[in-house]
């Protein structure tokens, strides 16, 4: 054995980290190859997400065969609201959704090595049993919103928001999934509460908000910001009057709330990880 | 290569009037330079798994600074993180499903090693290791004493200039043991790489460490070589004997356990 030209004390410069996408991207590879290990495991998670969610688009056939409209809203702009929050979730839900498995990671110890690596342990955690089942729930957005768009007719001047509020959407569900995961530094044992706002976030957002209450509406709008996931957004590029009212100012506030909900959860993820306990041993 | 001063890290447990501080490491300073092998010895729960935490970056620490390599773990983890080697002797940090040779190439690429560096280096741990036989056999299915070999592999690939290891003999056989030694030892003579063990195994301490440090209560308790640490102890005392009285207060007034 021979040491290479540099000493052990000799301080290399330090080199840049690698690009984090490229850090993803890598990691998710080795996931889903690793996931091909489990053959069967693989088919039944693949169908079982088809299959529910394939139920979830047959619920709103369901109500449309009882009723013209949602809230004051047709089919297929149901249909559109339907897709673009699917989406948003789908994709935040594929890319950061296992944020929220954190608390497992603390207490099984896994934590630990990912924390040894040269890599963001929010990407390694993010990445964590990456599988192909995540690319059910958006297939299935995607085919909702592509019937959706062309009865719609929208004019281009309002359609060029759409991958926009999409994108936000994104990020917003992101900032969420990472706020869930930064609680569980502090909670280790509470994954549902974070839960709540992912998963039931999602639901919410896949109706009109006209259908809910002013108080819920209100507070989805300025507490926690799920109404820029879609339902403002989609009031411009409807062009419909807000139902409640609230400022037309809002729907173009869908950037600045994902913005600001993001600079949220890196803030508190970076406050978790200096103050991460790990275990006893 | 590795400065420890005043550091202290203490946690707060329990809820409402039960609430209370533990001190798992307190007021610990230490140094340990370029090319040592130490020892780190101590009972269980005494702060040892806590100091090689905020040696490697994992955990912060409530007071006090640390420098290994010459960054501060916490602040620059990752780059810190290229210029060690970890190895935790009771989990694995490789990918439990992928074969032990794709971990390999995934760490080459977590820790941007060159392409040539990485396949002399593997080429040479994997002779000095035996790895040879279940290099394509997924992690999972490998036994104890494969997995560590793996595992100390992996915390190798990227030449790091400390290896800081926890256990790492921890439920081997007696062959999987000496090989393991023997494999230490060289590396710290031959390549210079500065070393930290943690372990119950006296065998090691004795056959490895020229350094030896005792922590208990979260406080260090002795710091030197075997010899002084033998010579705590009357004639004809085993080094299991000598510890052990050692684990249980200062000497030499602390009656020795039976």
């Amino acid at each position: 054995m021979t040491r290479d030209g540099r000493g052990p004390a000799a301080p290399r410069a330090p080199r840049a980290e690698p690009p984090v996408v490229r850090t993803y991207l890598l990691l998710a590879w080795t996931w889903l190859r690793a996931s091909a290990q489990y053959p069967v495991s693989l088919v039944m998670m693949v169908l079982g997400s088809f299959a529910v969610n394939a139920l979830d688009v047959a619920a709103i056939w369901i109500i449309f065969r009882h009723t013209d409209s949602l809230g004051g809203f047709g089919l297929a702009e149901v249909m559109f609201l339907y897709g673009t929050a699917g989406m948003s979730f789908a994709l935040a839900d594929m890319l950061f959704g296992n944020v929220d498995r954190l608390s497992h990671h603390i207490r099984s110890g896994s934590f630990d090595t990912m924390l040894i690596r040269p890599a963001s342990a929010f990407v390694q955690t993010a990445t964590d049993r990456f599988s192909v089942h995540r690319f059910g729930r958006l297939a299935q957005s995607a085919v909702v919103l592509g019937i959706a768009l062309p009865r719609l007719d929208l004019p281009w001047e309002r359609a060029w928001a759409v991958p926009l509020m999409i994108a936000c959407g994104v990020v917003i569900f992101a900032a969420i999934f990472t706020l869930g995961g930064a609680l569980q530094f502090l909670l280790t044992d509470a994954p549902e509460v974070a839960n709540a706002f992912t998963y039931g976030g999602s639901s919410l957002t896949q109706y009109p908000f006209s259908v809910y209450g002013e108080q819920l509406v209100k507070g989805v709008t300025f507490i926690v910001p799920l109404a820029f996931v879609n339902w403002q957004p989609a009031l411009y590029v409807l062009d419909r009057p807000d139902p409640l009212g609230l400022p037309y100012g809002l729907r173009f506030a869908a950037p600045l709330a994902a913005l600001l909900l993001a600079l949220a959860a890196a803030l508190a993820w970076r406050a978790g990880i200096r103050r991460y306990r790990s275990t006893g041993s | 290569m590795i400065e420890v001063d005043r550091a202290g890290r203490s946690f707060t447990v329990g809820r409402g009037s039960a609430r209370r501080t533990v001190h798992a490491v307190r007021d610990l300073s230490f140094t340990v330079g370029a090319g040592e092998f130490v020892g780190y010895l101590g009972p269980n729960g005494a702060g040892k798994s806590t100091t090689i935490k905020m040696l490697t970056g994992i955990l912060a620490p409530t007071s006090g600074r640390l420098r290994v390599a010459g960054l501060d773990p916490t602040r620059r983890r990752t780059a810190l993180a290229r210029r060690i080697g970890v190895v935790f002797g009771q989990r694995t940090t490789l990918w439990w499903d992928l074969p032990l040779k794709d971990s390999f190439q995934l760490i080459r690429h977590l820790y941007k090693v060159d392409r040539m560096d990485f396949r002399r280096r593997l080429d040479e741990l994997a002779d000095l290791l035996d790895l040879g036989a279940f290099m394509d056999t997924p992690v999972r299915q490998l036994s104890l004493g494969q997995r560590m070999r793996g595992d100390v592999t992996a915390a190798l690939l990227h030449d790091p200039a400390v290896l800081v290891l926890d256990e790492p003999t921890i439920g081997l056989d007696v062959v999987s043991k000496v090989a393991m030694r023997d494999f230490l030892r060289r590396l710290n003579a031959e390549r210079g790489t500065t070393v930290l063990l943690t372990t119950h195994d006296l065998g090691d301490i004795e056959k490895l460490c020229r350094r030896v440090m005792l922590i208990d209560h979260g406080r260090l308790g002795f710091d030197g070589t075997l010899d002084d640490l033998r010579a705590t102890a009357p004639d004809g005392e085993s080094l299991e004997e000598v510890v052990a009285r050692l684990y249980t207060g200062p000497p030499p007034e602390a009656p020795a356990s039976p």
